[in-house]
């Protein structure tokens, strides 16, 4: 019996098409954001007031997953910005290769910002890459203030923590200073949002950061 | 329940090998998981053994060496273990620490006899 090392990733194939990903967005001056939460956390209506406050012929555009149905392109389809449907067909997460193809045809230099709303799960979709400049995590107060501990390695690799849904915070138990200091045990330096899709609190601050990394990428734009 | 996509990734880098070594029986596969890496020890073995059992491959087994968090110390730069979430220096008390491993996902060898 011999043994052979063989120092390797396991999802190196996907890695690898996250890389080629990431490098046409990186020529094109694209934002990538990949939004990840438990189902019902909030992120699709977050993206409809996110597209609601663009002014026409912004150059932003939506993937968005699920495991069955188009409802949720339809929902966003409403804005005006190019919208497509992932449906993975049971597969609980997105990978870089359905991005890849997904994203056929589309013309990337009419773009600077890009949506990716991930399949509504908290474990699988931390491992797999989508050549996202970063994860955003929503985390809605009618879940636990617990769960950064919970689910420890999708609050480390975002870099953003969204709570949403503030303006239910009067009616459940969640405890807003729990959750920053459990997200911040997980992830020492993680950056916070608070904020209510229904009430538009907390909205502004939201689109600031993303402005923010966009003006950051158009400057590092390669192409 | 991603752990099965992971299995089919672990068993295609063996497959990979063994076409790289006509006439080598694969016994064991060595992979790190990190306990960041969100992935469930006993829900990969589960998924690997699935695949494997009935394949040319049987009987390979998955061998999974968990692997903790580590942090550095950027004070007296020791490397330490992290325990309950605990970022801080266990020698020198310093709370700037930083994020050495713990998310690996990695095939790490493969036992085989040649013939």
């Amino acid at each position: 019996m011999s043994r052979v090392p063989l120092e390797k990733k396991v999802l190196s194939e996907n890695d690898r098409i996250a890389g080629e990903l990431r490098t046409r967005w990186r020529e094109h001056g694209i934002s990538c954001f990949n939004l990840i939460s438990s189902p019902g956390a909030g992120k699709t209506t977050l993206l409809e007031r996110t597209l609601e406050g663009f002014p026409r012929g912004e150059r932003v555009a939506v993937l968005t997953g699920d495991i069955q149905t188009d409802n949720d392109a339809r929902r966003l389809a409403r804005f005006g910005f190019p919208v497509r449907q992932i449906t993975t067909g049971g597969a609980c997460h997105l990978d870089a290769r359905m991005v890849e193809r997904a994203l056929a045809n589309w013309r990337l230099a009419e773009l600077d910002l890009l949506l990716i709303e991930n399949v509504g799960n908290l474990v699988c979709p931390a491992s797999y890459d989508l050549g996202e400049a970063a994860k955003i995590v929503v985390l809605s107060v009618t879940e636990g203030d617990d769960k950064p501990l919970k689910y420890p390695a999708i609050f480390f690799r975002a870099e953003l923590l969204v709570l949403s849904k503030i303006d239910l915070l009067p009616y459940v138990p969640f405890n807003l200073t729990s959750a920053r200091e459990n997200a911040l045990r997980v992830h020492p330096g993680m950056e916070i949002l608070e904020l209510s899709s229904t009430t538009g609190e907390g909205l502004g601050d939201w689109r600031c950061w993303l402005e923010a990394r966009r003006r950051a990428a158009r400057a590092a734009r390669t192409g | 329940m991603h752990e099965l996509s992971i299995a089919n990734s672990i068993l295609d880098a063996v497959r990979a090998e063994a076409g790289r070594r006509p006439g080598a029986r694969f016994r064991k596969v060595g992979v790190r998981v990190g306990e960041l890496a969100g992935v469930e020890p006993e829900a990969l073995s589960f998924c690997f053994d699935s695949l494997v059992r009935g394949t040319e491959l049987e009987p390979l087994a998955l061998e999974i060496e968990s692997c903790p968090r580590r942090q550095r110390c950027s004070k007296c730069d020791r490397t330490f273990q992290v325990v309950d979430f605990e970022v801080t220096c266990p020698g020198c008390g310093a709370t700037d620490t930083q994020f050495m491993s713990g998310t690996e996902l990695e095939m790490a060898y493969l036992e085989l006899e040649e013939t």
